[in-house]
Order: structure tokens, then C-alpha cells, then sequence
């Protein structure tokens, strides 16, 4: 009876468990892979051949524009939906039926699928018909290129990825602000201490494991950003918004080079596990703190 | 800053925000009323009487477009495979994650935190590493194109979400109900299945129809996993933009069924939603 008590949770977690390595199988099965000369083309040609697909990638300029590409991508999107999603928590941290109101529905963005939400604002910007573009002719903009041009694509790209996303750290930034001792606001306010001083030297202080805890997340999200990039662009016009998984799924289906791809995998993976490995030690931290209050 | 301003800025900012998120889904929404004569005016239409063709068309796979000939379209398996596609994902991952999910809560045992915090990582790994050899793998046992595989496939999404927010609603069921129960001399089954369960009902619920939203919005594995028949509406949705010819009203109609669960369901949970987003950290 004692050892099967000992045993026991792990039966519990035996199942999910199995699930786990059954994914860990081809994780490294794509290590090994990121090894090898492997074309699907020639398979003749396959053979182990050490780090040479990971100095290929490297001193290619292409892989260079990708990283490049990604690192845009991630950076304008977080901070663009950092700031929105911060400014329109504060705007609705009041409660009232409006506030409510919109809080729900600012969600709904969020649980369009990506992808689906690249193809409707591929109908809104639509050349022969798109109503965005009839908007922007009543201010001067008549020929904006958007998706199809080189230097907009990318701006498209992030005003979808916003579209989608900023609603996520909305709802947490939300939660947060409302969460927040009341005791700090009211010393301030006997005070007189002035808004902006509140603002940052209280509201963000205290606000600031949940911001950490939502811009982590949506790095790790960004970074690895397909669906909204493939189902609008498919990493073109050329090669200006050719992201790290979209560049991976060309070279698989495409190029058919495997151990290619694999290598560029790894890179992202290892990028990914980096960012992986401070964003959980942050959401622990804020799950400790917010079950605590409670 | 004066008062008045202030306020302005304020309704100038409410008025922003609900035309850039909210506009985008009321126009695709009005777009799957109309045929193309209306939606290709120069001067976008608000007033049209409304047409149910679209919907119709969707639904018995064949459109008439006149000066053309008849289309076929074969958006309803998209989402019947949508539909199998979440159900049974869902389900598996109920099956796999709640007892896991329980241990999680109630037991400290040698490498369980291990264990739970590599099935988070999953969430973050990125897809197309796990699968590129997946697709080798499975196209060689014959379980490429199959829903077995794609349901196997979704843990990787549904699994540690469920298991992540179903554990923190089992850790704040107290222990001491369970024992109380068990020193009736119930064993644990009966413990776990009427006292545990029903506590956390509402998370595991909520969190369930979450993992619901994630696997139809889910897009890339169906892309590389499967064929055209086993593909869900995302993956649909895109061929059907990319083929010439189809209305665009026909389009928007595909895009507004495909979104309209997720919309509904989103709906239902929202008071959950924090806490299913943040995987169980920040509760709502």
C-alpha cells in the first residue's frame, strides 16, 4: 500500500506523460535532422554532416533578412500593443456598463482565429473594393499598397497582429488594475499627490509583474508568428516579411530541404526556450502573488 | 489638463478603439449579406437588402453567379472536420489532463513539477520543429491525412492549457472536504469523481471550452498534416480565398461561419477568460 501510494500521482500523469514523449520524439528527431545533409529530392545525397547546415544558414545573407524580419515583427507588435493594450485598460479600469460592455466585446478579436483574421482584413484592404481604403481616400491616401508593396507589407502585418492580439494583454492588464489594493490611492489622494506622479510611481510599480508576465507571452507568440504572416503574405513581396516558421515552411515544402529547415528550427527553438525560461519563472512569481492577495 | 478636454479625449478614444476591433468584424458580417454587384460599388453600401444567397450557397455547396455557370464549393466538410477536429480533441485532452491536472494540485512527488513545467514549454515551442519530422514520420505509417493523427497532434496546443488552469482551481478546493469524505470510508475514485470533480466544475468547463476556441483557430497543423479532406475552416478558409472566381460575399459568408463559434463561446466563458489566458496565473 505504501509504495502504491508513492506511485500513484504518477499513474495519474502516466497518460499526459506518454503524450510528452510522443512530442519529444520528434524534437529531436528534428535536432538530428538539423544534422544532416537531408533533401527530400536527393536522397542519395543523405549523410550526417555535423554543424555545416547551422554555418549555411549563417552565412547566408536570406537567413540574416529573416531574423531580421522576425525581430521587427516582435518588437513593434509587443511594444504597439503594450502601449494600446495598457491605455485601454486604464481607460475601462472603471466599473460601468459601458466599460463592461466593451471589455467583452474588445475580447472578440482575440477568438477570430489568426489566420481567419488575416483573410478578413484581406477583404477590408482589398484594392478593388476594400472599405479601408475608401476611408483613407476622405484623408489623401489613395494608392496605399498594403500587403502587396515591399516596405507596407510590414505595417500590415503588424496592424493585424495588433488587431488580434492587443485585446490579450488588454484583459490581463485589466484584471490586474482592478485587482490593485485600493489603500496606496487613497494615502495618495489625502495627499494631493498629482495623476501622473500616481500613475508611475503606484499604478505601474505595482502593475508591473502583470505587464512582464503578458509582454513575455506575446514575445514567445510573436516570435514564432505563422498563421497571420502565411495566410496574408506568404513571407513576400520577396523576401520583406519572410518570418522564421514561414521561412522554415517554404524551405520544407518547397526546397524540400529538411536538414535546412531543421537547423533554422533549432535557432528559433533555442531563442524561444530562452525567452520560454524567464517568462515562466516571471508568470510563477505573479501566480504566487495573485493567489496569495486572494 | 482642463476638464472638458479631457473628457473629449476620452470619447474620441472610445470611439477609436470600437472602430478599429469592433468595425472589422460588423463589415465582414454586412459583406456575407450582399452579392458582388453591391460589394464592388465604388462607394462602399451600408443600405443593401440583404441576401440569404451566400448562406444558402455555403451550405448545399453549389452557387449560381449569374453570366456564370454554376460553382461548387466545398466549405461544409471544412467544417464538419472543424467541428471533429475540436470535439474529439477536447475530449482526449479532458481524458488525459484532469487526472494529471489533479496530481499536479494535490501531490508533491519527485519530478511532477518537472514533468508539468515541460508540457507548459510545449505551448512555446515553436510548432514546426515537432512538425516537420511528424509529417515524415507519419506519411510513412500511414497516418498522414488521418483525424487520429491531427487529434494527437492538438494536445500539443489543448493539453497544457487545460492543465495548467484546471490545476489552479483544484488547489483551491480545500483538502480537507476530500478527507473528510474519504474517513467516511470512500475510496478515492468516489472521492475524486464526487466531491473533487464537481468543485471544480465550472473551471474545468470553462477551461475545456477554451481548449475548444484553440483547436478550431488552430491552423498550421491541419495545413501540413492533412489534405484538403480532413482540413478545418482555417486552412478552408484560405484556399477558398485564394481560388478566382468565388463571390466575395461567398468568402465573407465562409469567414463569418468559421468565426461565429469562437465568437459565441468567447461569449459564454468570459468571466473565465483571464484566468484561462494567463494559463491559471491572474484570476479574473
Amino acid at each position: 500500500m505504501k509504495i502504491s501510494n508513492r506511485l500513484f500521482p504518477y499513474v495519474l500523469t502516466l497518460p499526459a506523460l506518454l503524450v510528452c514523449v510522443g512530442i519529444l520524439i520528434p524534437f529531436f528527431t528534428s535536432v538530428y535532422y538539423s544534422l544532416l545533409r537531408y533533401n527530400l529530392k536527393m536522397p542519395y545525397m543523405k549523410g550526417f554532416i555535423w554543424f555545416d547546415n547551422y554555418i549555411s544558414i549563417f552565412s547566408d545573407a536570406s537567413f540574416w533578412n529573416t531574423i531580421r524580419v522576425s525581430l521587427t515583427y516582435t518588437f513593434f507588435t509587443v511594444i504597439i500593443e503594450l502601449v494600446l493594450g495598457l491605455g485601454i485598460a486604464l481607460l475601462l479600469a472603471k466599473r460601468n456598463f459601458i466599460n463592461n460592455l466593451l471589455g467583452v466585446l474588445l475580447v472578440l478579436p482575440l477568438m477570430i482565429a489568426p489566420a481567419l483574421a488575416s483573410l478578413i482584413w484581406r477583404l477590408l484592404i482589398n484594392p478593388n473594393f476594400g472599405v479601408v481604403n475608401y476611408m483613407l481616400s476622405f484623408v489623401g491616401v489613395t494608392d496605399f499598397r498594403w500587403a502587396s508593396h515591399p516596405d507596407s507589407v510590414m505595417f500590415t502585418l503588424i496592424m493585424i497582429d495588433v488587431w488580434v492580439f492587443t485585446p490579450f494583454i488588454m484583459i490581463l492588464l485589466l484584471a490586474g488594475l482592478r485587482a490593485l489594493p485600493r489603500q496606496p490611492f487613497e494615502a495618495a489622494e489625502l495627499d494631493g499627490v498629482p495623476e501622473y506622479y500616481k500613475f508611475f510611481r503606484i499604478t505601474l510599480p505595482m502593475l508591473f509583474p502583470y505587464i512582464l508576465t503578458a509582454c513575455l507571452f506575446r514575445m514567445l507568440e510573436s516570435i514564432q508568428q505563422f498563421d497571420i504572416i502565411y495566410a496574408l503574405s506568404q513571407g513576400g513581396p520577396g523576401e520583406s516579411s519572410m518570418a522564421f516558421q514561414v521561412s522554415a515552411y517554404l524551405q520544407t515544402f518547397q526546397y524540400t530541404n529538411i536538414g535546412k529547415a531543421a537547423a533554422m528550427m533549432v535557432v528559433l527553438w533555442a531563442i524561444c526556450y530562452f525567452l520560454c525560461f524567464i517568462f515562466v519563472r516571471q508568470w510563477h512569481k505573479l501566480k504566487e502573488k495573485t493567489r496569495g492577495v486572494s | 489638463m482642463k476638464p472638458y478636454l479631457w473628457s473629449l479625449f476620452k470619447f474620441l478614444a472610445y470611439i477609436a478603439i470600437i472602430v478599429f476591433f469592433l468595425f472589422p468584424i460588423l463589415w465582414i458580417f454586412s459583406m456575407s449579406f450582399q452579392t458582388n454587384d453591391t460589394i464592388l460599388q465604388k462607394v462602399p453600401s451600408i443600405f443593401f437588402t440583404p441576401t440569404f444567397k451566400n448562406y444558402i450557397g455555403l451550405w448545399e455547396g453549389e452557387i449560381s453567379i449569374e453570366g456564370f455557370a454554376t460553382m461548387y464549393v466545398f466549405f461544409k466538410q471544412n467544417l464538419i472536420n472543424s467541428l471533429i477536429l475540436s470535439v474529439f480533441s477536447v475530449l482526449v485532452t479532458l481524458i488525459l489532463g484532469v487526472p494529471a491536472a489533479y496530481a499536479f494540485a494535490r501531490y508533491k512527488f519527485k519530478g511532477g513539477e518537472d514533468i508539468a513545467f515541460t508540457l507548459l514549454s510545449f505551448r512555446f515551442a515553436p510548432a514546426l520543429l515537432i512538425i516537420i519530422p511528424l509529417n515524415l514520420y507519419f506519411t510513412k505509417i500511414g497516418l498522414y491525412d488521418s483525424y487520429f493523427a491531427l487529434v494527437w497532434v492538438y494536445q500539443l496546443i489543448t493539453l497544457p492549457l487545460l492543465l495548467w488552469i484546471v490545476r489552479g482551481y483544484f488547489e483551491d478546493i480545500s483538502v480537507d472536504i476530500e478527507n473528510a469524505y474519504r474517513l467516511d470510508g470512500h475510496s478515492w475514485l468516489k472521492s475524486f469523481f464526487y466531491i473533487s470533480i464537481p468543485l471544480a466544475r465550472p473551471g474545468i468547463a470553462a477551461s475545456a471550452l477554451l481548449c475548444f476556441i484553440y483547436a478550431w483557430n488552430n491552423f498550421v497543423f491541419a495545413l501540413i498534416l492533412g489534405s484538403s479532406s480532413i482540413q478545418p475552416v482555417t486552412v478552408g478558409a484560405l484556399a477558398f480565398i485564394t481560388a478566382s472566381a468565388i463571390p466575395y460575399g461567398l468568402i465573407a459568408c465562409g469567414i463569418v461561419v468559421s468565426v461565429l463559434p469562437t465568437l459565441i463561446l468567447a461569449l459564454f466563458i468570459q468571466k473565465y477568460l483571464v484566468q484561462g489566458l494567463s494559463l491559471g496565473a491572474v484570476k479574473g
